[in-house]
């Protein structure tokens, strides 16, 4: 929709040329949240289009997304044969309620900061082990666990004037067997809870989203069994911090979050090394 | 800045937070539509430099240097594209105001996408079809016919708007460029209920480009009825324009009129309200018991509110036979309690419309409306001018679903209309639509039913609490038409009803397809359905037993007694035997055993037009080409009543449809009519049609110099339509969730005039239906807010969500409809809710009773009865 008190666009390409935040500014990545609602507080979007940051840089050691990297450019990725995590990728963007016409401009960063429970990305980048670059306002760099840099339901560590830049995942976290499970109210829609497990030899790692405020991550010594692992779920996920909206009760989020995990470690289990 | 468009460049700058959807049509590019302006319905749907995106979050600068193809530049110059092809040749439209941005998507789609169109078109929302005849142009598939001269009647003939709705020509109220145009914003009310002490408008009128703020000061006092119905008595007197008293979160306060929207809304911020406080009350029960703060206080019956200081609007009460002594000796009863939530029409085009006066001092109000005559009557009343000096009509309307047969908006823009001079411009947002304008009726239905052990049914009996939110527009009908053929249709001796319509402090209920008997059909055809299973008779069989035949009467307790109703045909046995057969075919799954499975069936009669009058008139003139004008006043909105009138009138002049030339929906063609609502187009309007060709007819045998003929139709009397849905549902008694393997709905619709549409109309009334029956809901706060007035969060079907329902026709000519025909429009949509409810019983044997049936909803009954997900 149009942003009517907007009066003007920032369009930086290089951090020296950020300009000084102000009240009323935003960020501007993709767009597709901030123009698919009413923004009357803003008066200034600062454009990171013209930053110019390469999508997608893969190291010997990391896979580095620029935050301004699509969820298209994303998908796209050519993996290598030994990524067998790979698949989440087009998992979790199958995830978004959006459609792919959306995919092209939504960035993955703009998923991590927008924060919600259902942001396919943040699953997504928590549970490939994900570290978040951030240019403080100050001029600092920081980094940051992706479980740790969303805090809440659309809240995360970032203050005012503060830049996501890239998240990097170490490719280690690629050539760990992995099992995906999703479900909505919908057939389509909008994720009630999602959540991803891994097995290797430091054993099993579990990423609860969507069905909790914030990510979870759950990490076993070697995979346990199905009562031990409800035992650990029920220990980390207090139950006030499930969500709670039109998407699903927190009730049935708790239980399809139970349900799923038990589906993951069995899946793993017939994959165990 | 330069922008490319179609192959056109433009040096045009959109505004700096400007989206690109709003810029394309500042530049003329209509076909790119707004359904939602947040992502969600893909109406907007554009390519950029080939890619389908969608426009609403695009921002325009972002365009500059790429190269934009709308639909109206997906074809060559000369031409038509394939897809726009496809579309016509499967009629994979109704309205037509998703279809631009579905053909674009389609367009652009890969094999693979093709293949997966459940996730390849959730970014496309279309309201009117179910999607079936969208995955038939996706297939190649036709689905129209074509007729010789004087035989269209009964053919599949493709709608006349066709080829201008696939190429985006199709001009939609809001599809005209007009110099000089201004815009309103509306003030709303924060409260649910607060007097308003001053509202300050200073600073807004002193901001450049503002033009008037109008407030409850500027406007009449008359008290009157959003609701249009022929007969102004049917609905209270209790809505003011502009009011000093707010009653709901989102009522109007104060318009502004101003350059542009981005001024009226910033003057709208710079309005001061200071409100005094009043207590509310959101739910109905508390409503009614006494010591409730009382809504509209000062009303009487006189103005047709029964009981103002109870908060009851309407009310009705009767019995006749003893149902209570008929219960304690029947062999099995059943009682049970039913509650429907409260739920949106979602036509993708909102409501508004342009207003202006023109050099004759006509005030012209072209509006997104179902009922152009009444509201240019309400208008003429309200504001106290001759009714020829007032013309409201509509080209094509985006969707109604009865959401339209209101005037939410034509009195503010006749108003900014006489106030400025100006043309004036009011579009509605997708939220206001949520917050401020109507939805369903929630309704509370107490069921109590009994049967003796033959299978005979001896009491039935409604207990109904309706709430009509913060206005009683329609409240009153709604709940009887509620109680009227839900228990009419069954022979039963004893019957009894109490309903209550309550206020409350929430956004008004009005009209919406099924006009209250979807609510109640929930309870009593499960009542039905637990009867025949104690019973163990097959729910056919106990229908076809209990049911109305030719020639009974059709009882009801309680609300207005009509003598003008009687059965013009009869196809309802018809209807379950076809319903049976279908269900009879097994369905092939690969589900595990979390899957349980069952069946259901629910039927549905109704009258086939509204009670106490709906009139047309219709006059068909010859030309001097050889053709026909027929000038008819009722309104297309996607019913394909324009389809059905040409034929109708070709048949009976022995013409082809191509020389039926239609003038429609427009008070200044002359004549009456009551309006496109009730199922009302074909059966009234059509016959008047029907009767004018008739005379013309008679009038050329008589003399050869005869031009014109006037028919008319006065709505009475009135036949009975009937559906019967059945569904095959899986439920999973792991985690709720709901497949439904089998839809199928038999219909009867007397002769069926159009076979494609009909089709059409009972696909898309099941889907709509399906909506409300499994994710629609719009929830409202403690504070009496709606929690989710988007498309994000009000989930309407996707392509994804819908079964394709395999549809059938009773074999019937009706005795009273035009040409055999009768009405079929809301009907569908009203047995699916209670066959879904029985088929999950069938499943589960857990009485659902409230809807919708969401797995978060279902999940603690199954998991209290199966165990651990
Ligand atoms: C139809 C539809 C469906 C959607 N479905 C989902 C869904 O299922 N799950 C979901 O999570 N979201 C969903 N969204 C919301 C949104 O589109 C996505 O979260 C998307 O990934 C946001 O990315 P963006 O680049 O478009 O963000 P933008 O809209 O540009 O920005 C989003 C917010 O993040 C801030 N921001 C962006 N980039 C940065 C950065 N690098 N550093 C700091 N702040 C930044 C912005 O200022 C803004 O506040 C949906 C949106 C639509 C329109
Ligand atoms: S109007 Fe753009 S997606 Fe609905
Ligand atoms: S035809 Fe799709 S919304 Fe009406």
């Amino acid at each position: 929709m149009d942003l009517n008190t907007v009066t003007s666009v920032a369009r930086p390409t290089t951090r020296e040329q950020l300009p000084t935040w102000s009240a009323g500014d935003a960020w501007l990545a993709g767009g597709t949240w901030l123009f698919s609602e009413p923004q009357t507080h803003l008066t200034r979007l600062i454009d990171l289009t013209d930053l110019k940051w390469p999508a997608l840089t893969v190291t010997d050691k990391e896979l580095q997304i620029a935050a301004t990297c699509t969820v298209a450019q994303l998908d796209a990725l050519p993996c290598p044969p030994d990524w067998i995590a790979s698949p989440l990728i087009n998992q979790c963007c199958r995830a978004f309620l959006a459609s792919f016409k959306i995919w092209k401009t939504a960035t993955v960063g703009g998923n991590l900061c927008m924060s919600l429970p259902a942001g396919p990305m943040i699953a997504l980048t928590a549970a490939l082990d994900g570290v978040c670059t951030i240019w403080k306002a100050d001029g600092s760099v920081d980094t940051i666990d992706v479980v740790d840099f969303v805090t809440g339901d659309q809240s995360n560590v970032l203050m005012p004037g503060d830049l996501l830049r890239s998240i990097a995942i170490p490719l280690a976290a690629f050539k760990r067997r992995s099992a995906f499970r999703q479900i909505s109210l919908t057939p389509v829609g909008r994720s009630a809870a999602l959540l991803i497990g891994s097995l290797d030899e430091d054993g099993l790692r579990l990423t609860i989203t969507a069905s909790t405020k914030r990510p979870v991550r759950i990490a076993l010594p070697t995979l346990p069994d199905t009562d031990t692992f409800e035992e650990a779920i029920l220990d980390r996920v207090p139950d006030n911090l499930y969500h709670d909206d039109v998407h699903g009760k927190p009730a049935w989020r708790k239980q399809m979050t139970l349900r799923l995990a038990e589906e993951i470690r069995a899946e793993l289990q017939g994959f165990r090394p | 800045m330069s922008f490319e468009i179609n192959g056109h460049s433009f040096s045009q700058q959109p505004q700096t937070g400007q989206c690109l959807r709003t810029f394309l049509r500042e530049l003329g590019h209509f076909g790119v539509k707004k359904g939602c302006d947040a992502g969600d319905c893909g109406a907007c749907t554009v390519l950029l430099d080939g890619e389908p995106v969608h426009s609403c979050i695009i921002p325009a600068f972002r365009a500059d240097g790429h190269a934009v193809t709308t639909i109206e530049g997906l074809a060559s110059e000369v031409g038509i594209h394939p897809m726009q092809q496809a579309f016509l040749d499967a009629q994979g439209f109704q309205c037509g105001f998703c279809t631009s941005g579905m053909i674009v998507t389609c367009a652009s789609l890969n094999q693979a996408q093709r293949a997966d169109l459940g996730a390849s078109l959730k970014g496309n929302l279309c309201r009117c079809t179910g999607y079936r005849t969208i995955e038939d142009a996706l297939d190649g598939k036709s689905n129209v016919e074509d007729a010789e001269p004087g035989a269209a009647f009964g053919r599949s003939l493709p709608a006349p708007a066709g080829p201008q709705v696939v190429t985006g020509k199709a001009r939609y109220t809001f599809d005209v460029a007009m110099d000089g145009l201004l815009h309103i914003k509306m003030l709303r009310s924060p409260h649910p209920h607060a007097r308003i002490i001053s509202i300050d408008s200073s600073a807004a009128r002193a901001m450049p480009g503002v033009h008037a703020v109008l407030t409850h000061a500027d406007t009449p006092t008359t008290l009157f009825s959003t609701a249009r119905h022929e007969i102004d008595a049917m609905d209270p007197e209790d809505t003011r324009i502009l009011d000093d008293t707010v009653r709901f979160i989102g009522q109007k306060v104060a318009a502004v009129v101003a350059d542009s929207e981005a001024i009226a809304e910033e003057a709208c911020r710079r309005i001061d309200v200071v409100y005094d406080i009043l207590p509310a009350v959101f739910d109905p029960a508390a409503a009614v018991a006494s010591g409730a703060p009382v809504i509209h206080p000062d009303k009487t019956p006189g103005h047709r509110v029964s009981n103002a200081i109870r908060n009851i609007v309407a009310e009705t009460h009767g019995e006749f036979g003893d149902v209570a002594a008929a219960l304690a000796s029947s062999a099995v009863t059943y009682e049970g309690t039913f509650t429907t939530q409260r739920v949106q029409h979602g036509h993708l085009e909102t409501h508004g419309g342009i207003a202006w006066l023109d050099a004759g001092g006509i005030l012209n109000i072209r509006s997104s409306t179902q009922t152009p005559f009444l509201t240019r009557r309400a208008l003429a009343q309200l504001y106290d001018l001759p009714s020829d000096k007032v013309r409201v009509f509509c080209e094509r309307v985006g969707g109604g679903f009865g959401g339209k047969q209101e005037m939410f908006v034509e009195d503010i823009l006749a108003l900014a209309a006489l106030k400025t001079g100006r043309p004036v411009k009011w579009e509605l947002t997708r939220e206001e639509q949520f917050i401020a304008t109507s939805t369903r009726h929630p309704m509370r239905v107490t069921v109590k039913a009994g049967a003796d052990k033959h299978g005979k049914l001896t009491a039935l009996q409604l207990d109904v609490l309706s709430n009509t939110g913060a206005y009683g527009n329609h409240a009153g009908p709604v709940l009887f038409h509620a109680c009227g053929e839900s228990l009419g249709v069954y022979n039963c001796a004893n019957k009894k009803v109490d309903a209550v319509v309550a206020y409350t402090n929430t956004v008004p209920a009005g009209a919406f397809r099924g006009y209250g008997l979807p609510q109640t059909l929930f309870a009593v055809e499960a009542a039905i359905d637990d009867l025949a299973k104690q019973l163990g008779i097959s729910p056919y069989d106990f229908r076809r037993h209990n049911v109305i035949k030719p020639g009974d009467p059709m009882l009801s307790p309680a609300g207005t007694h009509y003598d003008d109703v009687t059965i013009g045909s009869y196809g309802l046995d018809q209807c379950l035997d076809l319903v049976e057969r279908a269900m009879e075919i097994e369905t092939k799954h690969d589900l595990d055993d979390d899957w349980l499975i069952g069946d259901g069936i629910a039927l549905t009669m109704i009258d086939t037009v509204p009670p106490q009058g709906h009139i047309a008139e219709v006059v068909i003139a010859k030309r001097d080409d050889g053709g026909y004008d027929l000038t008819v006043g009722t309104a297309e909105f996607g019913n394909g009543t324009a389809t059905v009138h040409r034929q109708i009138a070709a048949t009976t002049l022995g013409c082809s449809v191509e020389q039926i030339h239609l003038r429609q929906s427009d008070t200044r063609n002359g004549g009456h009519d009551t309006g496109a609502y009730g199922s009302a187009g074909t059966f009234v309007a059509g016959k008047a049609t029907h009767d004018a060709a008739q005379k013309l007819v008679a009038a050329m045998q008589a003399d050869s110099n005869a031009r014109s003929a006037t028919g008319t139709s006065g709505g009475t009397p009135r036949s009975v339509a009937f559906n019967v849905q059945g569904f095959r549902v899986a439920v999973n008694k792991g985690t709720g969730a709901i497949k439904v393997l089998k839809s199928v709905q038999a219909a009867d619709a007397g002769a069926v005039a159009n076979p494609m549409q009909l089709r059409g109309q009972i696909e898309g009334g099941v889907a709509q239906s399906l909506g409300a029956t499994l994710y629609e809901e719009m929830v409202i706060d403690d504070r009496g807010r709606v929690v989710n007035p988007k498309f994000r969060d009000y989930h309407l079907p996707s392509f994804a969500d819908l079964p394709r329902t395999d549809v059938y026709f009773a074999d019937t000519y009706d005795a009273i409809g035009p040409l055999g025909a009768k009405s079929m429009s809301e009907s569908p949509y009203n047995p699916v809710a209670a066959a879904m409810g029985n088929a999950l019983f069938d499943a589960t044997g857990i009485r659902f009773t409230q809807v919708p049936f969401k797995p978060d909803r279902i999940f603690p009954e199954l998991q209290k009865k199966f165990g651990k997900a």
